[in-house]
C-alpha cells in the first residue's frame, strides 16, 4: 500500500514538471508575450521599446533557464536599470530581489502577477479559499442530493420513479453550467426577483440572497452524473444474493435496503464524487465568470486572459495538483472501502 | 415608424409554421424507420422504447434544422435592422412585413435565425471533431491495450497528461488569438489528421494484402481522398477550393479532438484489454493473424457498442465543450451565430432583457439532451442482447 502511494506520488511529481513546462512553453510564445510587453508598457510604443522591455525583464533568456528560475534550481537574476546601469528589482510590486538568489516554486515563492501588481501569493490563495467555501456548499448540496436520488431510483429498477428519475438525472448532464445559469437567473431573479444574480457581494458576506444562484448552476450539472452511477451501482448490488437472502429471511424492504444494500452501493459513488473534481474546476470557472464571484475561476480567467505569466502558472499548479490528488485519494479510497480490491 | 407585434400564439404557430421542411423530413424519415424497424438492426430497436424515440426525434430535428437553415430562417443572421434593437418576441419588421419571432439582440439581430444558423455550427463541428476525436483515440488505444508494457505506459502516461489539465485552461492556452501567428495549431492539426489515413491505410493493407485487387483501389482511394482532404484542412491547398477551413476554426477544431481524444483512448484500451481474453481472439493468434488484423478485425467490431454510446455521448459532450469555448469568447468570431456565443452576449444583459438569452440556451440544451437519451437508450438496447 505504501509504497503505491509513493509510487502514485512520484507520477504526480513528473505529470505536474510535464505539465508546468507544457504551460510554460505556452504562454512564452512570441505573440503572448508580446502581448505581455504592451499590456506593461505606456500606449504607442514601438517594437524596440517592447523587445527592449521583454529583455530588460528577463523574458528573452533561455527557455530552460528562466523555466529553472521559476523553478527554483537556477537562482534568479535581478534586473539591470537602464539609468543607473546598478542591479535593479525585476517587478518593484513584488520585492524582488537586487541580489541573485533561489526563489522558486521549490522555495515556495510563487513569482509576481503583472496584472495585479503583486505577488501571486497573497492574489491566488484568498482566491483559492473564496472557491473552497463555494465547493463546500456544492459538495453539501450536490452529494445528498444526488446519492438520494440515486439510491431512490436504484431500488427498484425500472418502476415509475426509477425512470423518471433517470431521464431527470439525463437532463441534468445535458444542462452545462452556463446553461443553467441562464435559466436559472432568468427564473429567480429576472422573473421571481427572490434571488440576485450575481454574487459579488458574496466576498465581503455570503447570504442566501447572493450564493444561491452560484451553488445551484455549480450543483446541477453533477448531481445527474453522480446520480446515475449510483442508480448503476445501486440496481447492481440489488440483484445480488445477499440481497435476496435478507429479503427471503423475513426483513422489510427499507431495513434491506438501508442495512444490506447501501453500505456497498456507495463505494463506486465515491470514486465518481472524488473525479468529479476536475469537472468541478472547469465549472467554477464558468460560474465565478457568470456570477462574478472573485475566486480561482476568476483569477484564471484573468491571468489566461492578460497572459499573466506567474498567475496562470500559480493556477494550472493549483489546478493540477487537484486533479491529480484527487485521481489519488479515490484509488486509495476505493481500496480501503473495498476490501476485496488490493492495490499492488 | 412603430413597431407592430404578434400575439403569443401567432409566435408559436409562426415559428412552428417557419419549421416547415423541418417537419416533412422528420415525418418521412421517422414514418420510414418505424416502418422498417425490424430490418434497420440497432437503429431500428431504438423504436422500441419511448426515450429512443424521442432521443432520434430532436437529434434529426437538429440535423435538418442544420441542413435547411436558410429556407427556415427569414433573416441573414448577420444583418442588423436598426429600428429592430432589443425588439421583444414577434415583432414585425415594417420593411419587409418579416417577423423576429424571438426578437432581436443589442445589435438589431433576428435571435430565430440566429438560433437557427447556430445549430450549421455546432452540427459541423460536433460532430467531425468526435470523429477525428475517436480516429485518434482507436488508433492509440487499440495498441496500448493489446500489447501492454512501454507502449501502453508510455502512451497512457501522456493521456493521463492531457486529462488532467482542466479544460478550460488547456482551451485558454491553445484558442488565443496569438497562437495562429505560431505554427503550433497547424502541426496539431497535421497530425490528429494523419490518424484516419492511417487507420484506413492499416484496417485495408491487413485485410486484403493477399488480394491485390481489391487493396490497390481502396488503398489507392484513402490515400487520394485522404491526401485530397488532408491538404485542404491542413495546408489550405485543396487545388478545386472546395475543401477550406478559417484558421480559427482549425484552431478550435484541434483543440477540441485535443481535448477529448485521451477520453477515448482511455475506454478503447480498457475494452481491448477484456477483449483479447476471449477465445476467438487466441484463435485468430493461432491462425498465425498479424497483431493489427485482430486489433481492427476481431477486436474493433466487438468493441462497437461501447464505442457507439461513447460517441453518442462524446458528440453532446464536444456541443457543450464548442458552448463554453463560446462562452469565453475563444476562438469563434464575435459576431458567429452559435448557441455559446449568443449566450455569452446574451447573459450579459439578462438584467435587462431575458429573450435573446433563452432560445439559444434551450436549443444547446435539447440537442444535447437527445443525444444523451439515444445514447442511455442504446446502451440499453445492446445490454439485451
Amino acid at each position: 500500500m505504501l509504497s503505491f502511494v509513493i509510487r502514485r506520488l512520484g507520477t504526480m511529481a513528473l505529470t505536474m514538471l510535464c505539465l508546468t513546462m507544457i504551460v510554460f512553453f505556452l504562454v512564452n510564445l512570441g505573440p503572448n508575450l508580446k502581448k505581455l510587453a504592451i499590456s506593461q508598457t505606456e500606449m504607442h510604443t514601438s517594437a524596440e521599446q517592447l523587445e527592449a522591455w521583454l529583455v530588460n525583464h528577463g523574458y528573452r533568456q533561455n527557455f530552460f533557464v528562466r523555466y529553472g528560475q521559476w523553478l527554483g534550481i537556477m537562482p534568479k537574476q535581478p534586473v539591470t536599470d537602464p539609468a543607473t546601469g546598478k542591479p535593479a528589482q525585476r517587478f518593484s510590486f513584488c520585492n524582488d530581489p537586487v541580489v541573485p538568489t533561489f526563489s522558486g516554486i521549490l522555495q515556495g515563492d510563487f513569482g509576481c502577477s503583472t496584472k495585479f501588481k503583486t505577488t501571486v501569493a497573497s492574489k491566488l490563495f484568498p482566491a483559492l479559499s473564496a472557491t473552497g467555501i463555494l465547493m463546500l456548499c456544492v459538495l453539501a448540496v450536490m452529494v445528498p442530493i444526488s446519492l438520494l436520488v440515486g439510491i431512490l431510483a436504484g431500488m427498484r429498477e425500472g418502476s415509475r420513479t426509477d425512470r423518471t428519475l433517470s431521464v431527470a438525472s439525463i437532463a441534468s448532464t445535458a444542462t452545462p453550467e452556463y446553461v443553467s445559469g441562464v435559466i436559472f437567473t432568468v427564473i429567480f431573479a429576472s422573473w421571481l426577483g427572490v434571488l440576485n444574480g450575481s454574487a459579488a457581494s458574496a466576498s465581503q458576506g455570503i447570504t442566501f440572497y447572493n450564493f444561491t444562484l452560484p451553488v445551484m448552476t455549480l450543483a446541477i450539472y453533477g448531481i445527474g452524473y453522480i446520480a446515475r452511477m449510483t442508480r448503476a451501482s445501486m440496481v447492481e448490488v440489488m440483484t445480488q444474493q445477499y440481497i435476496r437472502t435478507a429479503r427471503l429471511k423475513g426483513l422489510s424492504f427499507g431495513s434491506v435496503v438501508i442495512k444490506h444494500a447501501l453500505r456497498n452501493a456507495l463505494i463506486a459513488p465515491f470514486t465518481v464524487i472524488m473525479l468529479q473534481f476536475p469537472w468541478l474546476l472547469t465549472g467554477v470557472v464558468i460560474v465565478e465568470v457568470m456570477f462574478r464571484y472573485q475566486g480561482f475561476g476568476y483569477t484564471l480567467v484573468e491571468a489566461a486572459g492578460n497572459n499573466d505569466i506567474d498567475l496562470l502558472l500559480g493556477c494550472s499548479l493549483v489546478s493540477v495538483f487537484i486533479v491529480l490528488i484527487t485521481q489519488l485519494i479515490s484509488d486509495v479510497g476505493y481500496a480501503f472501502l473495498n476490501p476485496r480490491i488490493r492495490v499492488q | 415608424m412603430q413597431v407592430e407585434y404578434l400575439s403569443a400564439l401567432n409566435v408559436v404557430l409562426g415559428v412552428l409554421a417557419r419549421f416547415w421542411p423541418v417537419w416533412i423530413a422528420l415525418a418521412l424519415v421517422m414514418g420510414a424507420s418505424f416502418g422498417y424497424k425490424k430490418k434497420l438492426g440497432l437503429y431500428g430497436q431504438l423504436f422500441d422504447s419511448g426515450v429512443g424515440i424521442v432521443g432520434v426525434g430532436i437529434c434529426l430535428f437538429w440535423l435538418f434544422t442544420a441542413i435547411f437553415a436558410s429556407t427556415i430562417s427569414p433573416f441573414d443572421p448577420l444583418a442588423q435592422v436598426p429600428i429592430m434593437k432589443d425588439a421583444l418576441p414577434g415583432a414585425i419588421e415594417p420593411a419587409s412585413k418579416l417577423v423576429y419571432y424571438f426578437g432581436g439582440d443589442k445589435l438589431a439581430r433576428d435571435v430565430f435565425s440566429r438560433m437557427v444558423y447556430g445549430s450549421q455550427i455546432v452540427l459541423i463541428i460536433a460532430p467531425a471533431a468526435t470523429g477525428f476525436a475517436l480516429m485518434v483515440g482507436i488508433t492509440l488505444g487499440l495498441p496500448a491495450g493489446y500489447y501492454g508494457g512501454r507502449i501502453d505506459t508510455v502512451l497512457s502516461f501522456l493521456a493521463n497528461l492531457v486529462l488532467a489539465f482542466p479544460v478550460i485552461l488547456l482551451f485558454y492556452l491553445l484558442v488565443t488569438p496569438g497562437i495562429m501567428d505560431t505554427p503550433i495549431p497547424y502541426a496539431m492539426a497535421g497530425l490528429f489528421f494523419l490518424f484516419p489515413i492511417i487507420f484506413f491505410s492499416v484496417l485495408f493493407w491487413t485485410r486484403y494484402k493477399n488480394r491485390p485487387d481489391r487493396l490497390y483501389i481502396l488503398l489507392g482511394l484513402t490515400l487520394v481522398l485522404g491526401g485530397w482532404i488532408y491538404a485542404g484542412l491542413v495546408f489550405d491547398a485543396d487545388p478545386f477550393k472546395i475543401i477550406h477551413i478559417d484558421p480559427n476554426q482549425l484552431n478550435i477544431f484541434v483543440a477540441v479532438v485535443f481535448a477529448s481524444s485521451p477520453g477515448v483512448f482511455r475506454i478503447v484500451r480498457g475494452l481491448v484489454m477484456d477483449i483479447k481474453t476471449r477465445d476467438y481472439v487466441a484463435a485468430a493468434q493461432t491462425r498465425g493473424e498479424s497483431p493489427w488484423y485482430i486489433m481492427l478485425w476481431e477486436i474493433l467490431p466487438n468493441a462497437r457498442g461501447p464505442l457507439i454510446v461513447d460517441a453518442c455521448l462524446r458528440i453532446g459532450y464536444t456541443t457543450i465543450l464548442l458552448g463554453t469555448l463560446g462562452y469565453f469568447g475563444l476562438g469563434l468570431a464575435p459576431e458567429s451565430p452559435d448557441w455559446g456565443t449568443a449566450i455569452k452576449d446574451a447573459s450579459r444583459l439578462l438584467r435587462s432583457f431575458i429573450h435573446p438569452a433563452l432560445p439559444p440556451t434551450i436549443a444547446l440544451m435539447s440537442f444535447v439532451l437527445g443525444l444523451n437519451l439515444l445514447a442511455d437508450s442504446l446502451r440499453e438496447q445492446s445490454m439485451k442482447d
